[in-house]
């Protein structure tokens, strides 16, 4: 623990990531515009290769630099999840940027700064390093989101993001100063072991902490931006942005509320229940009224941010393990919702109508099979993978006996279920309009394994159960 | 007992005949017709498969038998099935009416025959699994999931006001349904599992068995459905094809029945005495409401829909009459009205396809035209009626003598019903088939096609058969249904004991 350096597996990801970043900013620098798919070919091997790095981490809690960053089993599960989402979106990206011709090198490049400071995020031990954790995150995501410079949307979304977002990071280095200051430390542990009773202060600076924490998973009441970034950046970043740093954020969400205050526990899951409660209610009805299909997904994903923290507000193990396998199977719902969704374009034109996909069914059938099992998964009817995830969340709230907000939710999801019906009456009952252009390989590639994964993760649930499981024991 | 799984393979039977439809590619015309042939013949395997459950079904046993048992969910849920004298039964009626579905599909479905039969075979293998799941997890899995091919049924090959009723249906359903799921989970916090076999036998404090049993009441009256959450009912069946709708009043609606009388009862004993009075009088509102409002409809389908919630009116109160009498009857009466609904429906369905109406007035006179279909439409009608003699008797009789038992008021306002029924039934009949035969149409009508005769003969057959020799079926159930009630009964007795010791 006392060792000036770090032992070096446990940061090996972050490492190979910070300089794989800073080399791919050079390759991209010396050879010019031209190297986009050099470099982001490079930066999703890179990514693969953390991927792996992460996986072959040795098992059991090891902590870096005085416990600033914590490499746990819980760590590791989200990062591979972060991982996912980055190498994916990634992936999907690249014929999207050769046919709106905005193939940019800094792209990938951005991608591979904001997984980093996701890892980082991920794995802080204490509030320092889970604020710079998510400045590093979400600066390259202002950016991004802005990549399409010459639109008046991108520019806008990214704009719009920009200053909500520092607006949050305020608030919640507000509440980190404030918790400083009444427990008189920064690290998780110690200030779990100075904050035992819920004093007037301590109970401020965890408010504004979760508010900052719930602007990153964009839960109500701090979703504002979620609608309108997710429609004006350009669809590849809108699938980035609802997988990887979802995870990343929920991760560090979960990790600080239950290893910095366990002993309070009764007030912040008040506050999360509120959260998730709204946040599962305005998700369903919201995304009623949506024509824009990245606006509708944006609403889901707020929704979906809701179930999630179901989990969360139990605060036990078992809620936490819901609270990953929710994550883990929105995740992999969410790429292949939006492979789908970059597949929408006629004529080299993008389309963003859910009209646009009438009658999906009679013009590409396995498209809209997949697309139309993800609308179910997403909605959670058995039995696709997305039944499973809510039920793990519900089960630990009934254990918990939070009632109410368990009731609330399985309305609100049949609210919701509204909805990604009509998705799959579009697809399937309309008559049919002009067909998409061709699907590249590497969208049908994502939205196969996605939508298989969905349709037959039933058949053998455990692995993936039990890694959550271990995972949230970690934690505990 | 035999040492294959011969339950997993009845249920999962027919996903591989829809992954077989699947895969086997083709032109329109070319897979449309092995789609047929491959659902039909895997139909009738899994038919035959079924069959051979009853050579080694012992109904004397107690527990359930030809039991499987896997790991599946941890510690949450195993995969568990396995059947008993009330499941069996319901196993058989699905497996035996899915080959008439695909026969009366066979014409009548023109567009996209590869994905209706494999929405109809996926629906098969979820409905079976539903009768035999031995897990609340593994139930309530089978149970919601025939939600997305039913819903696929009615809102693709449906009729006009088709995307109504699917979405009506599903979100009917599901509302119902996500009740449950928070009642299993909540039973599996206060028991530590959710296997059915030792949840029978748990007993839940009984504030707690209130609330579970309302959360399972929701759930399986809206699939029932009861009075008044049935209004989902008339539109489904209406706008559904003719096979969905035979499947929905076939199998899907006994699910509730199902449902009440494998966990609700057994599970919730205290509960259900508390709550029968409730029962009973939706029971009889529905009787005489639905019967009322089935009278002044002017389609035909709609008009068999209310009948059969009128029907399943009568199942419901004779499973909260509790008694043997009552729990047989409603047995018989869901089992009878599987196929004899059903058979109403492929009815509707023969003149349906050849003049695209399902009005009544369009109607009138089909005895000169067509004397067999008039001969069979008489058979079921009677039997829907539950004229002595057909199998539609005795299930009503029984009810309403478990109800007499009980109540002499709720039996005079069921057999009210009775007339009622007839009533409407009888004056359908004579619209549609008596009178002159006037309309330009219906002249050139042929009577039912060797494929129509071979889908009805069967049918007319067994409601013959099961009405003058009902043994088969009664001996199948009534040791598992007398174990229910002498489970209830238990309960009621130990209330008493402990109302009297209180004094």
């Amino acid at each position: 623990m006392t060792q000036l350096l770090p032992p070096i597996g446990a940061i090996l990801p972050e490492l190979v990531l910070a300089i794989s970043a800073i080399v791919l900013i050079l390759i991209g620098a010396v050879r010019g515009e031209g190297s986009a798919n050099l470099v982001t070919g490079l930066a999703i091997a890179v990514l693969a290769a953390v991927g792996v790095l992460v996986l072959l981490q040795p098992a059991g809690e090891v902590t870096a630099f005085h416990g600033s960053l914590v490499v746990d089993a819980y760590g590791r599960f989200m990062k591979l999840l972060a991982v996912l989402g980055a190498v994916v979106s990634l992936i999907m990206a690249v014929d999207w940027q050769a046919r709106e011709k905005q193939a940019k090198f800094e792209y990938a490049v951005l991608i591979l700064i904001a997984t980093l400071g996701m890892c980082m995020l991920i794995s802080a031990g204490d509030l320092i390093a889970l604020y710079l954790g998510l400045e590093l995150m979400s600066l390259p995501l202002y950016v991004v989101a802005a990549i399409n410079r010459d639109s008046v949307r991108s520019t806008e979304a990214g704009l719009k993001y920009f200053v909500l977002g520092s607006l949050s990071s305020g608030m919640l280095l507000y509440g980190a100063s404030l918790i400083y200051g009444f427990t008189g430390s920064v690290n998780f542990l110690e200030i779990a072991a100075v904050a035992k009773e819920p004093t007037l202060g301590l109970i401020f600076g965890l408010v504004f902490l979760i508010a900052g924490m719930c602007f990153k998973v964009s839960a109500v009441p701090f979703h504002m931006w979620t609608p309108d970034v997710y429609e004006g950046a350009p669809t590849p970043v809108t699938a980035f942005f609802a997988s990887a740093p979802k995870a990343a954020a929920m991760a560090i969400f979960v990790r600080v509320v239950i290893e910095a205050f366990p002993h309070v526990t009764h007030q912040w899951q008040q506050i999360v229940a509120f959260v998730s409660l709204a946040s599962m209610v305005l998700g369903a009805f919201a995304a009623i009224g949506q024509r824009n299909i990245k606006r509708l997904l944006a609403y889901s994903s707020i929704g979906h941010m809701g179930f999630a923290l179901v989990g969360l507000a139990a605060g036990t193990a078992e809620g936490v393990r819901g609270v990953l396998l929710y994550m883990a199977i929105y995740v992999v719902m969410t790429l292949g919702t939006f492979a789908c969704v970059l597949t929408m374009r006629r004529k080299g034109q993008a389309v963003e109508t859910i009209e646009d996909l009438a009658g999906l069914a009679r013009r590409s059938p396995l498209m809209a099979l997949m697309l139309g099992a993800l609308m179910f998964s997403l909605a959670g009817i058995p039995p696709l993978a997305g039944f499973l995830a809510k039920y793990y969340v519900f089960v630990a709230a009934i254990q918990a006996g939070l009632y109410g907000l368990a009731v609330v939710g399985v309305l609100a999801s049949v609210v919701g279920a509204f909805y990604y019906l009509r998705v799959v009456k579009i697809i399937y009952f309309d008559e049919p309009v002009d067909a998409f252009d061709p699907m590249p390989t590497e969208l049908k590639a994502v939205l196969a394994v996605s939508g298989l994964f969905t349709i037959f993760y039933f058949v053998y649930p455990a692995p993936l159960i039990e890694a959550a499981g271990a995972a949230a024991r970690s934690l505990f | 007992m035999t040492d294959w799984p011969i339950l997993s393979v009845v249920t999962f039977l027919p996903l591989v005949g829809a992954l077989f439809i699947l895969v086997v590619r083709g032109d329109d015309e070319v897979s449309a017709r092995n789609a047929r042939w491959v659902a039909l013949w895997t139909t009738l395997v899994t038919f035959v498969v079924s069959l051979l459950l009853l050579p080694g079904f012992d109904p004397a046993a107690s527990g359930f038998q030809f039991v499987e048992k896997k790991a599946w969910l941890g510690e949450l849920a195993a995969y568990h099935m396995g059947v008993d004298g009330i499941s069996l039964p319901f196993v058989l009626l699905t497996t035996f009416l899915m080959p008439f579905c695909i026969l009366a599909s066979w014409e009548s479905v023109h567009k996209r025959v590869k994905e209706y039969m494999i929405a109809f075979l996926v629906l098969e293998t979820l409905m079976i699994g539903t009768f035999c799941a031995l897990d609340l997890v593994l139930f309530y899995f089978f149970f919601e999931g025939g939600l997305i091919p039913m819903f696929l049924i009615i809102g693709i090959w449906g009729g006009q006001r088709r995307i109504y009723a699917a979405f009506k249906f599903f979100l009917y359903t599901l509302a119902g349904s996500v009740l449950m799921m928070l009642a299993i989970m909540a039973m599996y916090w206060q028991s530590g599992t959710t296997d059915v076999p030792t949840l029978l036998t748990h007993g839940f404090p009984s504030g707690m068995q209130t609330w579970l049993w309302l959360a399972f009441f929701a759930s399986f009256a809206v699939k029932m459905p009861m009075w008044p959450v049935h209004t989902w009912l008339p539109d489904a069946h209406v706008e559904a094809p003719t096979a969905g709708s035979v499947i929905l009043a076939g199998v899907l609606l006994k699910m509730g029945g199902y449902g009440f009388l494998r966990y609700s009862l057994p599970m919730f004993p205290e509960a259900s005495h508390y709550f029968a009075p409730l029962v009973f009088t939706l029971s009889v509102v529905a009787i005489i409401y639905t019967s009322l409002v089935a009278l002044v409809q002017e389609d035909i389908k709609k008009l068999i829909a209310y009948s059969s919630i009128a029907h399943m009116g009568f199942v419901t109160m004779g499973i909260f009459a509790m008694n043997e009498q009552g729990l047989q009857g409603a047995m018989f009466l869901m089992i009878s009205h599987g196929f004899v609904s059903g058979a109403l429906f492929l009815c509707v369905g023969v003149i349906y396809d050849r003049l695209h109406t399902r009005e009544i007035a369009a109607y009138g006179g089909l005895v000169h035209r067509m004397p067999l279909y008039a001969t069979v439409l008489m058979i079921f009608t009677m039997a829907n009626v539950g004229l002595p003699g057909t199998s539609g008797f005795i299930g009503e009789f029984l009810t309403m003598l478990a109800a007499f038992e009980r109540n002499t008021w709720i039996a005079f306002f069921a057999a009210t019903g009775v007339i009622l029924s007839a009533g409407y039934a009888l004056w359908l009949y004579l619209r549609v088939v008596f009178g002159p035969l006037e309309k330009e149409k219906l002249k050139t009508m042929l009577d039912l096609s060797p494929r129509e005769q071979a889908i009805m003969v069967p049918l007319v057959v067994i409601t013959i058969l099961f009405g003058v020799w009902p043994a088969p079926i009664l001996n199948m159930t009534s040791h598992a249904v007398n174990a229910v009630v002498a489970r209830t009964d238990q309960v009621a007795g130990a209330v008493k004991t402990a109302l009297l010791l209180s004094f």
